[in-house]
């Protein structure tokens, strides 16, 4: 069910402001969603004005700054800082992509806005719960599937231009930007897959090793599993990657049309 | 207790550290998000057009009807439909039809394999909302001329 109205206990309140230390010179403001579940109190905003000339380029070291340096209580998640583990995903300025990726420089408006994931349940500030995304990444089992044993001693061996049909699906790091961008997956995510698995399910379907496409297809042959994509685009348009869920979600819906002809 | 609606209700429990149980907030979603990207503006633009054409169609029915039912019930609608409120709404429903129909065309080519890379959806979508434009003027002006 769509509700544009978020429930009464995840308005966002306005919160403190952590200002920059004196004589700072080059002051950027984070503003940044906060909420912890043992205050009983509804999620808020906190400020925290950093001097950039004492701070990395990118978003990602602007947060690990303020939870060194301002607040120990700031609470996300970040590994790599390389763009591949797809941890540090998460809405800024009005964009999901990754941290570690975003530099500061791209806001040019002000203050830096930055807040969980959008649409999930919130663990604990930056912290968004993805168990239903992965619930639905299992579902479509996104492993090989296939009834002839391989070679002896040898690998499944695929030509070039099949090898090449899995470019732009393998580097997928599963951050789901894509997923929380899309507003047809806020609305009917507890059925419709979403652009990030459903980019997984086709990285399968595309696979020339895989054996089990026709059951693949008819598992995703429902009004609502795939079929609640609108190519409203949001999905390629924030992929921090640049892949292009939205292609693979149609090349599906093309399968389904072929095979039925 | 009321049946869960959504199965992503269950994924909203959460737990304290003391270990009592809470009801975790959902994060902002169109409150925070950038929906005046092209790519959500002109999908809501194409469902919103959509919604009103269908309901425009009323005005066309209710045309029908008084055609069929006689001079003065045609006069009637005639009067309503060229007062500036009928103009308007007219202008309006022609506008929304000729996005509505642009943008199916966008999506005719979607489903046949093509324009999905990002450049060429907002290339398309501004071809859309200059086709709008161009095809709502000529409407009103051909509509003009052959009124006058």
């Amino acid at each position: 069910m769509a509700t544009f109205t978020l429930p009464k206990n995840s308005t966002i309140q306005p919160g403190k402001t952590h200002k920059a230390e004196a004589g700072a010179k080059n002051v950027k403001a984070f503003k940044i969603y906060r909420w912890d579940p043992d205050s009983g109190e509804n999620p808020r905003t906190d400020t925290y004005e950093i001097d950039l000339d004492k701070c990395g380029p990118m978003v990602l070291d602007a947060l690990i700054k303020i939870k060194n340096e301002v607040d120990t209580t700031l609470t996300f998640r970040r590994s790599c800082r390389e763009g591949i583990c797809g941890s540090c995903s998460m809405n800024i300025d009005g964009l999901n992509t990754l941290a570690c990726l975003k530099p500061i420089d791209d806001n040019v408006s002000g203050e830096v806005k930055i807040y969980p994931l959008p649409h999930l349940p919130v663990v604990k500030d930056l912290v968004p719960d993805l168990s239903q995304l992965y619930a639905q990444l299992r579902s479509v089992e996104p492993w090989l599937k296939s009834e002839t044993p391989p070679p002896p001693d040898a690998e499944r061996r695929q030509s070039k231009d099949e090898r090449a049909k899995l470019d732009g699906l393998w580097e997928c790091i599963l951050c789901f930007c894509c997923s929380t961008a899309c507003p047809s997956y806020w609305w009917n995510g507890d059925r419709f897959l979403g652009p990030a698995v459903l980019l997984q399910a086709y990285r399968w379907i595309a696979d020339s090793r895989d054996e089990a496409t026709g059951e693949r297809l008819d598992d995703l042959q429902d009004p609502f599993r795939l079929y609640r994509c609108h190519t409203i685009m949001n999905c390629a348009r924030t992929c921090p990657k640049g892949l292009n869920p939205a292609a693979a979600i149609g090349k599906i819906k093309q399968m389904m049309v072929e095979r039925e002809t | 207790m009321p049946i869960m609606q959504d199965s992503r209700e269950a994924t909203m429990a959460g737990r304290r550290s003391d270990g009592s149980p809470v009801k975790r907030p959902l994060s902002p979603h169109l409150q925070v998000y950038d929906m005046f990207q092209m790519s959500s503006l002109l999908s809501i633009a194409g469902r919103i057009t959509g919604a009103a054409w269908a309901a425009g169609l009323v005005l066309m029915v209710w045309w029908l009807l008084a055609a069929a039912s006689g001079p003065s019930a045609f006069a009637t609608v005639q009067w309503f439909m060229s007062s500036w409120l009928g103009l308007l709404g007219l202008f309006g429903l022609s506008a929304a039809a000729w996005y509505h129909t642009l943008n199916g065309v966008r999506h005719l080519a979607w489903d046949a394999g093509y324009g999905y890379q990002i450049q060429d959806t907002y290339r398309t979508g501004r071809w859309v909302l200059i086709g709008t434009a161009v095809a709502t003027v000529l409407t009103w002006l051909i509509a003009i001329i052959a009124w006058a």
